[in-house]
């Protein structure tokens, strides 16, 4: 009887060092494999059910300060400090790996109305309702030293906010008009106006960091050149601005968050139609602020939530709201894109999960390896309609769910009737207008 | 009108100016009493009124046609009232002068000059201003365009942007801004200071700092290549080398050495008469090699082998035979001769790896069994030990050296280019080479020894056994060795005739020349090792020998099935081969085991059975709409008539053909899942214009159950993939300048501004 005998190379399933992992010798052959869609999408299922069971985006809320906070500001070069300042005048420094305050100074008499660090991070500016303009060491006073800003600008008028040159020093303050401050200095470099109103926010650019925009309260917003010392165009809005900020890392984006409850992302080189009209929240929008990724945007609402927009979507991926949160004032996303920040009337911040269902801490390579591979079969299967229902379901508090109802049924009733005008009326008399130049006013050169 | 305003001002500025240089030119005497002329100024000038209330008429008056006394001074001629006085004309009756001129000039360009427009209101300027300004600044945004159109397009975009970079930066620069405070750091630097020790100083040489800059990547690349084509070269020496060390002919290696001592010879005397002084040089090596072949003992009956020999010689033809040998040789070597000749020394390296590496491999063999591959493997370590051995002539170095990569690569490159310069001159210095070899030999002989010892008690048992065996088996004893010779003889003029025509150029030719060594060398080694265990059982056995031929032959069949396989793998050609009738004969039998256990229960038929039933409940049947008893008398036995049944059948369409019309062991229902359906996508989404794209990108699986690792992982990498605790920072200016950069020549960058708003357009369509 013969007897046949296996040979194999040993070099097929030997490991060369102890190290390495085992070779697992496996065949491709489709035929042997069968069912790939099915087998995927059940996969897929899975992964997008678990995406929603772990989806546990609140972290902590600090507390502590003792008046509802009104701005924050991120440290450029710790990812664990953050700022505050509440509207009693109140300063706090947080550490966010202890979750704790870790200084608190008395800044202001009335609101910090803003606040901004030095790009370098060694001390920060806050603006207030007394007419001044302070700036702060980061670090707390050694002992025996009293807590005193380094300098303190007096000036004429109330400033409502503030920011700084993302290279040199020199800052930037708005109110009755935006004025640009060196930071040797006791009086403006330079101070621009165009008509007389209160500008509530001026942000640098933080490409071309010569240029500025505001927002101010007669509905408008207008961009500055620094170095030419001139506004350059004016856009007015259907309802005033609150704030606006700028792409991170495309430097002619900006978005606007307004009154009429949208954010508008404009390109600022064509200022007559916005580029995108986010909409989704229920009330006005206080602030907004970029993923320093630069592919999404985080918005504050007075309707006690803040919401995730990706940039080039019109409705939100993601709604953030507790019970306890009362309207949000202000919001930051962190400079590692992880985490966001919300600062609301309730006098507390609040740390989010940027992504919800993310795993916190280090992963190993087969964690990571299942996750993307998770994120692939969700992204791949996202038009199968289980998924998608699955993936799209948030819970909202009932207040925001009426008012979402309730408003979608405005917005219809106001379609209807333009329709209805449309057809009732000699054709082309009334000109069909497009949703996103609906809200513009008029672009002044 | 506003427009002419200021240049009759500035005309009227000018002519002040021309009057105020005529009067001092020409100082006229009747203005000196101004007084009395006041009063007929008076006069006059209520004249001309009173004369202006009749019109024309005193004007005409005031004509002057002819010469007469009475003119007053002041009532100058009016000649020409209606046309404009000019200045050039007033100036015109006086002399002319040199000083003039230039007045005059200037009064021409007074009158070139355009009006000056208005300053523009505030509110205008300023908009002018901003307009500028913004036009300015959105033609300078347009230079992000690349950048952010490449980004939002990016697979993968990982942040932070830039990877952060280790500085290297020397300790001095660190302590640069550190500064001692305390009493004790102040005491400790004062001390140092006083000493003069490099406190700040570079502590690195520049040339030290440019070898911590790493070379630049096209040196590498290039120095990479370099070092490639000569490993590649190398490899093929030494396979060369291996190949013609391998071959066991005398005959050949006889033909061989004659052939390389002839040459030398004429190389030798070429060098005589080109170069005497290079060929006494030569001489005197030789004489050097014959001297020290006498001081040693090699070939002069003292070895170990040498001496079995001579016990053996007594009674073997071929020991004695042997013997012979070497003393001729010994002679040889000890005669002055012109010639040298290096070939017992080659000689006894072919003894010595005859000797060796059959029994160093029959011991690996017994370990291993019979895996090919492990044989393969041996194979070549056995090899490499040889080359570690005995460097092939021709060759200078170690391999040992070579093996030690890195460091020594230049090492190598000159190696091969010696060799290569060797290989092509066809070993001209062959004495000096041999010299080399000599200065090796000792080393070389050491691990020889080594070997050797353990050989020495085997042979002493072999030669104890042979003595005793030497009347019965003595015809056996001798033939044994001499046995493998012969077919050994015959592979070796193959292997010399079986030279490629192709020439090995390249790595994977030299790969798979090696291959065949390795199989060559296998097949050399068996009869080896054959011999080897024949001989055992003949201590063990000595009447038996044919059971072992018996033993051998699986070994050899393994072989043979294993080649034929991987050769069936290979080729579509598949020749039928005994192991696949064996297969055929497996299956057949399996089959016949299955039918016999379920010999019950006949499954096909019952599956036949049910996928006809499906056929037939899915097919669309007729209506028969005729009702009995309509029309026609009604009760008990009542037929339809075939008529009537024709005129009110409601024949059915033709079904369309089933999926599963030509897979015989299959049933696919088509009826439609209502709970699969909810599902499923019931509307084509929205990026997509055909279903088709739609499905094709839903087909291709991700998984790893269908992917390979690599696939898996370029498939399921992220959008945007980011580090924890690390902070991100706006883009900056430098990465629009390095995508500038890419862009290249001038002429596509212009192109790249042509498509600017082309590109702005689309850029306000996309996000």
């Amino acid at each position: 009887m013969k007897v046949k005998m296996l040979s194999r190379n040993p070099d097929h399933y030997v490991r060369e060092t102890k190290l390495d992992l085992q070779r697992v010798p496996r065949n491709y052959d489709p035929a042997l494999h069968p069912f790939e869609v099915p087998r995927e999408y059940t996969r897929a299922l899975n992964a997008v059910k678990l995406e929603r069971v772990f989806a546990k985006p609140f972290l902590t809320s600090l507390d502590g300060h003792r008046d509802g906070v009104n701005c924050m500001a991120k440290h450029p070069k710790s990812l664990s400090t953050v700022l505050s300042g509440a509207c009693d005048g109140e300063v706090r420094i947080w550490n966010l790996t202890k979750r704790e305050c870790i200084r608190t100074l008395q800044a202001h008499e009335g609101f910090v109305r803003g606040m901004c660090a030095h790009f370098c991070g060694t001390s920060f500016f806050t603006v207030g309702d007394d007419k001044t303009v302070k700036q702060w060491k980061m670090d707390g006073p050694e002992y025996g030293e009293e807590e005193e800003p380094l300098h303190t600008i007096l000036g004429k008028t109330v400033y409502t906010g503030i920011d700084h040159h993302w290279k040199k020093d020199i800052f930037a303050t708005c109110g009755q008009q935006v004025d640009i401050w060196d930071e040797q200095r006791t009086s403006p470099i330079c101070s621009m106006t165009w008509g007389l109103d209160s500008i509530s926010s001026v942000k640098f650019n933080p490409i071309e960091t010569n240029i500025l925009g505001s927002c101010a309260s007669d509905r408008n917003i207008v961009l500055y050149d620094m170095r030419q010392a001139t506004p350059l165009k004016k856009v007015i809005l259907d309802m005033r601005t609150n704030t606006l900020c700028w792409n991170p890392m495309e430097a002619f984006i900006f978005t606007a968050a307004n009154e009429d409850y949208n954010l508008y992302t404009f390109d600022m080189r064509s200022l007559d139609e916005p580029v995108k009209v986010h909409v989704d929240h229920v009330s006005a929008v206080l602030d907004v602020d970029y993923s320093p990724t630069g592919k999404e945007f985080v918005s504050a609402s007075f309707d006690k939530s803040i919401r995730i927009f990706p940039i080039d979507r019109i409705h939100s991926r993601e709604v953030y709201h507790t019970k306890r949160m009362q309207h949000v004032i202000s919001v930051k996303w962190t400079s590692d894109s992880k985490y966001i920040l919300c600062g609301s009337d309730e006098m507390n911040i609040r740390l989010w999960k940027a992504n919800a269902s993310e795993k916190l801490g280090v992963l190993t390579s087969r964690e990571k390896a299942a996750l993307n591979y998770n994120q692939k079969l969700k992204e791949k299967f996202k038009y199968h309609p289980q998924i998608s229902r699955i993936a799209r379901h948030r819970h909202l508090p009932k207040t925001i769910y009426s008012q979402i109802k309730e408003q979608r049924i405005m917005k219809e009733a106001r379609q209807r009737k333009e329709m209805n005008r449309i057809k009732h009326s000699k054709p082309g008399s009334i000109p069909f207008v497009p949703e996103k130049k609906k809200h513009i006013v008029a672009v002044v050169k | 009108m506003k427009g002419k305003a200021p240049e009759e001002s500035l005309l009227a500025l000018n002519q002040q100016e021309e009057v105020v240089d005529l009067l001092k030119d020409y100082p006229l005497s009747a203005s000196e009493d101004e007084e009395d002329n006041d009063g007929e100024r008076k006069h006059q000038k209520l004249l001309e009124t009173i004369g202006r209330l009749d019109g024309k008429n005193r004007q005409r008056l005031a004509e002057r046609s002819e010469a007469s006394l009475q003119v007053s001074e002041f009532s100058v001629s009016t000649e020409g009232t209606g046309e404009k006085l000019e200045l050039a004309e007033l100036l015109a009756p006086i002399k002319p002068s040199s000083s003039l001129g230039t007045v005059k000039k200037r009064l021409k360009k007074v009158k070139n000059k355009k009006t000056v427009e208005l300053p523009l209101s505030k509110e205008e300027n300023e908009r002018i201003h901003r307009e500028a300004a913004y036009n300015k600044t959105s033609q300078d945004m347009d230079k992000w365009d690349p950048v952010v159109l490449k980004n939002r397009r990016a697979a993968q975009l990982v942040f932070p942007l830039e990877q952060e970079q280790v500085l290297d930066a020397p300790i001095e620069e660190v302590l640069g801004a550190w500064k001692a405070r305390t009493p004790l750091e102040q005491e400790i630097f004062n001390l140092l200071h006083k000493n003069k020790q490099p406190l700040t100083d570079p502590l690195l040489t520049p040339v030290e700092k440019a070898s911590l800059k790493a070379m630049s990547l096209e040196e590498a690349k290039q120095r990479r290549a370099e070092l490639q084509k000569a490993r590649a070269l190398q490899s093929y020496y030494e396979a060369k080398a291996r190949r013609q060390k391998k071959i066991k002919s005398k005959k050949f290696h006889k033909v061989l050495k004659k052939r390389k001592a002839k040459e030398v010879l004429k190389q030798f005397e070429k060098l005589q008469k080109v170069n005497p002084t290079a060929a006494l040089e030569e001489l005197e090596k030789m004489e050097k090699a014959r001297m020290e072949e006498r001081m040693s003992l090699k070939h002069q009956n003292s070895g170990k082998w040498a001496k079995s020999k001579a016990i053996m010689a007594k009674y073997d033809l071929e020991a004695r035979k042997a013997m012979q040998e070497q003393l001729t040789k010994n002679k040889e070597l000890t005669q002055k001769l012109q010639v040298p000749s290096d070939s017992e020394h080659d000689e006894d390296a072919e003894e010595d790896s005859t000797l060796i590496p059959d029994i160093v491999n029959e011991v690996q063999m017994s370990i291993d069994g019979p895996n090919p591959w492990m044989q393969k493997n041996r194979g070549i370590n056995t090899q490499a030990s040889h080359i570690q051995k005995k460097p092939v002539a021709g060759e200078e170095s170690e391999p040992e050296e070579e093996e030690k990569a890195g460091a020594e690569e230049d090492a190598l490159l000159q190696e091969v280019e010696e060799r290569r310069s060797l290989w092509k001159g066809s070993e001209v210095n062959q004495g000096s080479q041999k010299q080399g070899l000599r200065t090796k030999a000792p080393k070389r002989t050491e691990e020889d020894k080594e070997v050797l010892a353990e050989l020495r008690t085997l042979s002493k048992h072999i030669n104890k056994k042979a003595k005793k065996v030497r009347q019965v088996g003595k015809q056996h004893v001798s033939p044994a060795p001499a046995a493998p010779k012969e077919p050994s003889v015959q592979r070796e003029e193959q292997s010399l005739l079986d030279e490629r025509p192709e020439r090995v150029q390249t790595m994977e030719d030299i790969e798979s020349l090696g291959m065949e060594e390795v199989s060559q060398e296998q097949k050399q080694l068996r009869p080896g090792a054959e011999r080897r265990r024949q001989r055992r059982q003949q201590h063990n056995h000595p009447e038996q020998r044919s059971p072992p031929k018996v033993k051998q032959e699986p070994m050899i069949d393994l072989h043979t099935i294993i080649t034929v396989k991987t050769h069936k793998a290979n080729s579509s050609l598949s020749f039928p081969t005994i192991v696949d009738e064996e297969d055929c004969d497996e299956e057949v039998t399996q089959k016949q085991i299955i039918k016999e256990a379920f010999a019950g229960d006949d499954v096909i038929a019952d599956f036949q059975k049910e996928k006809c039933e499906a056929d037939k409940a899915s097919k669309p049947k007729d209506i028969d709409l005729s009702l009995p008893g309509w029309g026609q008398w009604g009760g008990p036995g009542l037929v339809i008539s075939a008529r009537k049944r024709r005129r009110f059948l409601i024949k059915a369409p033709k079904a369309t053909p089933r999926k599963d019309k030509c897979l015989p062991n299959v049933v696919i229902s088509e009826k439609r899942n209502i709970q699969a359906a909810a599902h499923q996508v019931n509307v084509l989404p929205f990026p997509f214009t055909h279903q088709y794209q739609f499905e094709e990108t839903i087909k291709t699986p991700v998984g790893t159950t269908w992917n390979t690792q690599r696939a898996f992982q370029k498939l399921t990498a992220p959008r945007v993939v980011t580090k924890p605790g690390h902070i991100i920072e706006p883009i900056k200016e430098k990465d629009v300048e390095s995508s500038s950069s890419h862009l290249g020549p001038p002429t596509l960058q212009r192109k790249a501004q042509q498509h600017a708003h082309h590109r702005r357009r689309r850029l306000k369509k996309a996000p």
